[in-house]
């Protein structure tokens, strides 16, 4: 295919869409149909044949629409105005087809248009979520799918797609925010026979799925990316690493891979050009430290996931000692938009060092919870009250997770901070890959410590000693603070140990599991003390039922075991 | 191969170019504490006790896994430094059971030595005391994982200088352990050459000849640079 073919084919699919008379999208990401979307389209379909409108209308099955805790939705374009439907039932989704076809769409169930979740985003990344069919190409050429990649192959050196993408300050969305352009120019100029273009889809945090949500719902938008940095870079063969969890994910992108080359779009001579580029799907098998680039790595090369100490960094000695740019699944998901539309475009989001957008996936104690993508610099505030519609049943902000173990949590008073890589350290949390959790007052913040620290603890790879050793201490000291059994030197000891593994540890893994601690220590001391010295949580979440060894002989009347031989 | 300077510890020392700071500072007398590090084996950088200060990282770093750099400026040893060494050694004394008085390799340890050495006298953390096996259905050898500290030495030599790759690890984090084959008795492993190049690398009396009492298990690392050198000079003859 070269570019006329690929403009043509757009033109076409254009013309298709716009001679339907209606065309319904219908939300078919995983919170959908668990909500009940397979049921939805099966009734859709069956009206269809039934009263023979397939000539007429479309159902898409789309990717997620945002909102997923008002799913299954399902959205219709009447007279240029768009309703989307939440909570649709089967019956309910019929009357919105006949309806809509007659030219009068039903206002019940349909979101306001002006509801400040929709209103509040600025959508580059998930620009075509809730749009487009993932499994259909043409659905995407259809909104400018691979046309950056047609424009760069043709009209742009290497060199300036490297200086493009530093121009419009894109940072590394995997948690880091490394400058993206710094790292593409180093892979560019690392002189080597061969080099390797990898997307890291091992989103581990819990509660975050925004990676799976990219992959889930614009599979071509990351192929495009991939693509467009092999170009810049000078790399033939791809890896896309998705983790062994998320097997739609892979389905999808298996699927887009084997059309793009169908299509010319991946492959040899990609687009009629003298560029090569084969993307390969890797799935991992349920190892967190795999996200880390340097485990990523030995697993793809078939080896056990552990990571190995930097530097060197990929850039210089990467996959099979070559070097290799490692990019996060939503960084590649950023290049297409910013070479369709100019650095100078996407650099007007965000703040001075911040740019472009970032994907939240907002849940825990808020109304509206779901995937959101806002400009960088919006006020955690905007993001809970506004867009997440506040606290439900009148709960008391009390603190937001983010970046989720690695990160920590930000109380309060610290609501109007703007959401930048540089703000949230300095509030010694992170950004991370984009997980937001809000908690209310009946969050108990040692307990959440220690669920983190768990988390870390299970998912530690073993290699080196801080972590695999550090992290099951802390986890029994934290352990120790919730059960009741803790004394005031065990949180000195805890505070030693966070500084010990923060700092010794090999991977990034080891290096930020001490965070939540030393995070909620930092706010909450409170909290840990009073667990401590008044045996009681302020949340009413622990049961401190334990008493500290040293004091048993005061508390032996109490306990229980002496009790029973009285 | 060209030589390059650097720093340690306020002494002006020369090294080859591609040489780890761990190299340059045994050539140069400098004593680091290692424990998963052996010369001759691949540099793994798990057991963190070789990390050095250079000048211009925000991070210390292994010793045996960095490479020198002209001009480095590399600090072996400060206060924090040594509590960190000490604090890794009490986080390795409590993840499984060293009680050095009944163990074969008393007095011939190195953990113990190191801790001798490094002034580590008592452990503030919970024992774990793990319920872990030994495994003594090998002919000639027994392995206790009571007092595996998982350096991987045994993993190294048996794949990169016996080329048998008979040891290997199971699991992750905390319930790491080393096994021969997939998992199977050592007796049965089928891929076990019986040379006892593990047991001469363990530091510890995690592998040990069978019939050792208390104390008797001494074990000789040293034997690796000759097999080495031997094999790099084609010294061997029939």
């Amino acid at each position: 295919m070269n570019l006329t073919a690929l403009t043509e084919l757009a033109e076409q699919e254009l013309q298709r869409q716009q001679d339907l008379k209606l065309r319904l999208f219908l939300c078919y990401s995983t919170p959908c149909i668990s909500a009940g979307a397979e049921a939805v389209k099966v009734a859709l379909e069956e009206l269809i044949k039934e009263q023979d409108l397939a000539a007429q209308l479309e159902v898409v099955a789309t990717g997620c629409m945002g909102p997923c805790s008002r799913g299954p939705l399902l959205r219709i374009v009447v007279a240029g105005e768009e309703r989307t439907y939440e909570k649709v039932t089967p019956e309910q989704a019929c009357e919105i087809l006949l309806h809509g076809l007659a030219g009068n769409p039903i206002e019940t169930g349909a979101l306001p248009a002006d509801i400040p979740f929709f209103a509040r985003q600025t959508k580059i990344v998930l620009g075509n979520n809730g749009w487009i069919d993932p499994g259909k190409i043409e659905h995407s050429i259809a909104r400018d799918g691979y046309a950056a990649l047609a424009y760069v192959l043709h009209e742009m050196s290497p060199e300036e797609v490297c200086n493009e993408i530093k121009k419009s300050g894109l940072r590394g969305r995997g948690g880091g925010g490394y400058p993206a352009g710094v790292k593409w120019n180093l892979v560019r100029k690392s002189p080597a026979e061969r080099k390797y273009v990898v997307a890291n889809g091992d989103e581990g945090d819990p509660g975050a799925y925004m990676d799976r949500t990219i992959m889930e719902s614009d599979p071509h938008r990351v192929l495009e990316g991939m693509a467009i940095a092999g170009y810049a870079v000078g790399a033939e063969q791809g890896y896309i690493y998705v983790r062994g969890e998320y097997p739609l994910a892979a389905a999808r992108l298996t699927k887009a891979i084997r059309d793009a080359e169908r299509c010319g779009l991946l492959g040899s001579r990609v687009l009629d050009s003298s560029f090569n580029f084969r993307i390969d799907l890797r799935v991992g098998a349920g190892a967190f430290v795999c996200g880390e680039e340097t485990a990523l790595m030995t697993s793809i090369m078939g080896r056990r996931g552990q990571p190995v100490p930097r530097p060197p960094y990929p850039a210089q000695s990467g996959l099979w000692g070559y070097p290799t740019l490692i990019n996060n699944v939503e960084s590649f998901a950023n290049v297409a938009p910013i070479l369709h539309r100019g650095a100078d475009w996407f650099a007007g989001f965000g703040t001075e060092k911040s740019k472009g957008t970032k994907v939240f996936a907002l849940c825990g104690e808020v109304v509206n919870s779901g995937l959101i993508e806002v400009p960088m610099g919006i006020s955690l505030r905007d993001i809970v009250f506004e867009i997440g519609g506040g606290l439900p049943d009148g709960g008391q902000f009390k603190a937001a997770q983010t970046g989720g173990p690695s990160g920590g949590c930000i109380p309060a008073e610290y609501l109007d901070t703007p959401v930048d890589y540089e703000s949230l350290k300095e509030l010694g949390s992170i950004m991370g890959s984009g997980g937001l959790i809000v908690m209310n007052e009946t969050s108990c913040m040692p307990d959440v410590a220690k669920f983190f620290m768990e988390f870390c603890m299970d998912e530690s790879c073993g290699k080196c000693v801080p972590c695999r050793v550090g992290t099951v201490e802390m986890y029994e000291l934290l352990k120790r603070i919730t059960d009741g059994s803790a004394m005031l030197g065990d949180l000195e000891t805890l505070e030693e140990l966070c500084g010990l593994v923060q700092e010794t540890s090999l991977c990034g893994l080891g290096m930020t599991a001490p965070n939540p601690v030393l995070n909620t220590l930092k706010y909450y001391r409170a909290e840990y003390l009073a667990h401590i010295e008044e045996n009681c949580c302020p949340a009413g979440v622990c049961q401190l039922d334990q008493v500290p060894l040293l004091k048993l002989p005061e508390h032996a009347a109490e306990l229980a075991i002496f009790k029973e031989e009285n | 191969m060209p030589v390059i300077t650097l720093t340690i510890d306020e002494e002006l020392v020369s090294a080859r170019a591609g040489q780890s700071i761990l190299e340059a500072c045994r050539d140069h007398e400098i004593k680091i504490p290692t424990l998963c590090h052996l010369d001759g084996l691949s540099a793994r950088g798990g057991c963190r006790l070789c990390l050095v200060a250079v000048a211009g990282s925000p991070r210390l770093l292994p010793a045996c896994t960095t490479a020198v750099q002209e001009n480095m400026v590399v600090t072996t040893s400060n206060e924090k430094i040594e509590r960190y060494r000490r604090m890794i050694l009490e986080l390795t004394f409590a993840e499984r059971n060293h009680t050095c008085a009944v163990c074969v390799s008393n007095e011939n340890c190195e953990l113990q030595t190191l801790a001798a050495e490094l002034g580590m006298d008592h452990v503030r953390y919970d024992y774990l005391n793990p319920d872990l096996p030994l495994d003594t259905s090998h002919e000639r050898y027994g392995v206790d994982h009571n007092r595996c500290l998982l350096c991987l030495r045994c993993v190294r030599v048996c794949d990169e200088v016996e080329g048998a790759h008979t040891w290997d690890v199971k699991g992750r984090g905390i319930k790491s352990q080393v096994i021969t084959d997939l998992n199977r008795p050592w007796g049965a492993s089928e891929s076990c050459t019986e040379c006892g190049k593990c047991v001469e690398v363990c530091p510890t009396g995690a592998l040990f000849t069978k019939g050792s009492a208390v104390a008797e298990m001494k074990k000789e690392a040293s034997f690796l640079r000759r097999i080495l050198d031997g094999r790099e000079k084609r010294q061997w003859r029939r």
